[in-house]
């Protein structure tokens, strides 16, 4: 009896160990943000690495996420006859649900773990005590940046993806499978709402958020050589995606 | 001057530092010697504000930086540069921009003086034709010459040398201590060296301190120290 209980115990003063810890890491990011110097130039290059570079994979997943969806609602409202709401089912799942989430977990897969690893990296081989040493703080250095550009970029990543979902579902939907295109693009906008899309955008804020806060975390704290790298990126795309999941439901649950 | 006093530090119940004394002189070169695992670069972490001992102060000009917080610690490290054991370049960008890092962020001088400045640098350590390179692409000895430049690049009045022969062969190893040696004597600033190497210590050293067991057990000229008769020093010599 007493063993579960001293693992349960101490697997909680980690978990709240980390959760404190990440939590400072945050306080400090969000401070060195606004203190000079600006670091204007670190942050236009997350802002490409995190936004511009994520794109393709963001209207690649996107479009295909649309097409099943569009596949999948066509096939259970064809025994009801009601094929037509497939426009309107799918643009509100895309707009309030899977935009935000899948774009998220897509964005941590690429961005995330690049983050975690180079982070890591840097640790490991000295490069941020070298910041110290010169004086430059490497918070205000390194993650204060990669903060900003997740917080920033995720909700126009989570809006590239819904319209992209969407142009696939009236792919498959109106072209492939013939629906009517009055009626699917009619659907669409009597379902969807404007505070569904800003419901969609405030998770996105929350998504981007974490999950750069996350893969800094990680990779900041990063420990053990390349070992320790690889569990940083691990934790960094496991921890990131669970939370993601998570926060979700706690943000639907608000916002219904 | 430097002076440490009494400085412990252990990490999780592992006693590295216990109550280390140990003064070293301005602008000459003094390095601790010690087996490896002795706690030499935890020493050094400690001298340039990277970790903060359980007890003890280290006294710069006066001023006990282990007391001081980040703000008053970074001005302190205006007038420090470290050579890192592993160079600890910053791999995304080339060796020219690597060496530039600290005058552009320290210094508030043009582009074309940058430019001017680290061109010099750079052909002092013998590297020229080499600036556009990216540190994964330079060999070991490359690095710590990238090091050295970077080290030296805003004049500091005091570097810190980690292990700078380590990992190299005789005759790279013998062209850094050369390096090290001429740039000494150009513009004599305080270099603390840690290492391990006994035939590099006694020809780079001006005051060689002997780390063991967290404590400095001897120190004094590379004469003085050749004439210690602690077993210890003696067998550790002897190889």
């Amino acid at each position: 009896m007493k063993r579960p209980l001293f693992t349960f115990g101490n697997w909680l003063i980690e978990i709240t160990r980390e959760f404190g810890k990440c939590m400072l890491l945050f306080m400090d990011a969000l401070h060195y943000l606004f203190t000079r110097p600006f670091r204007v130039h670190n942050t236009l290059v997350q802002l490409e690495f995190i936004g511009i570079k994520s794109m393709n994979i963001i209207v690649f997943s996107g479009f295909f996420t649309g097409m099943v969806l569009a596949l999948n609602g066509y096939h259970v409202f064809r025994m009801l006859n009601i094929e037509s709401l497939v426009g309107g089912t799918v643009a509100i799942a895309l707009v309030r649900e899977m935009g935000p989430v899948l774009a998220a977990i897509m964005v941590i897969a690429r961005a995330g773990s690049a983050i975690a690893a180079e982070l890591g990296t840097m640790k490991i081989t000295e490069q941020v005590d070298a910041l110290v040493t010169m004086s430059i703080n490497p918070v205000q250095y390194l993650v204060s940046p990669r903060i900003f550009a997740g917080f920033t970029m995720m909700p126009i990543l989570a809006t590239v993806f819904s319209i992209t979902g969407l142009i696939g579902s009236y792919f498959i939907g109106v072209i492939v499978l013939g629906i009517n295109e009055g009626s699917f693009m009619a659907n669409i906008r009597d379902i969807v709402e404007l505070e569904d899309f800003f419901d969609g955008l405030i998770k996105s804020f929350v998504f981007g958020l974490l999950f750069s806060l996350i893969s800094c975390y990680y990779g900041f704290y990063a420990s053990g050589g390349a070992e320790g790298v690889g569990k940083a990126v691990n934790k960094a795309v496991v921890v990131g995606c669970v939370t993601i999941i998570v926060s979700d439901y706690f943000l639907s649950a608000l916002m219904i | 001057m430097i002076k440490i006093v009494d400085l412990k530090k252990s990490f999780d119940g592992d006693m590295v530092l216990d109550g280390v004394n140990l003064t070293i002189p301005g602008e000459k070169i003094t390095v601790i010697l010690g087996r490896s695992g002795t706690g030499k670069t935890v020493l050094m972490k400690h001298i340039i504000g990277l970790l903060k001992p359980d007890s003890g102060s280290i006294f710069v000009d006066g001023k006990d930086i282990a007391a001081m917080d980040d703000d008053e610690l970074d001005l302190i490290r205006s007038h420090f540069s470290m050579l890192f054991q592993g160079g600890a370049l910053f791999d995304s960008i080339n060796v020219f921009d690597n060496i530039a890092f600290p005058l552009r962020e320290r210094e508030k001088i043009s582009a074309k003086d940058v430019e001017k400045v680290v061109t010099q640098r750079i052909s002092e350590v013998g590297l020229t034709g080499m600036k556009r390179k990216m540190p994964a692409e330079l060999s070991g000895g490359m690095i710590k010459r990238v090091g050295l430049a970077r080290a030296l690049i805003t004049k500091p009045e005091v570097i810190l040398f980690d292990e700078p022969t380590a990992g190299l062969d005789p005759i790279t190893e013998d062209s850094i201590t050369q390096l090290i040696l001429q740039t000494h004597k150009k513009s004599p600033t305080t270099f603390i060296i840690i290492s391990h190497d006994i035939d590099f210590t006694f020809e780079i050293a001006d005051k060689i301190a002997i780390l063991h067991k967290g404590k400095i057990i001897a120190e004094g000229t590379a004469s003085e120290i050749k004439k210690t008769k602690d077993p210890f020093i003696r067998n550790y010599f002897s190889g």
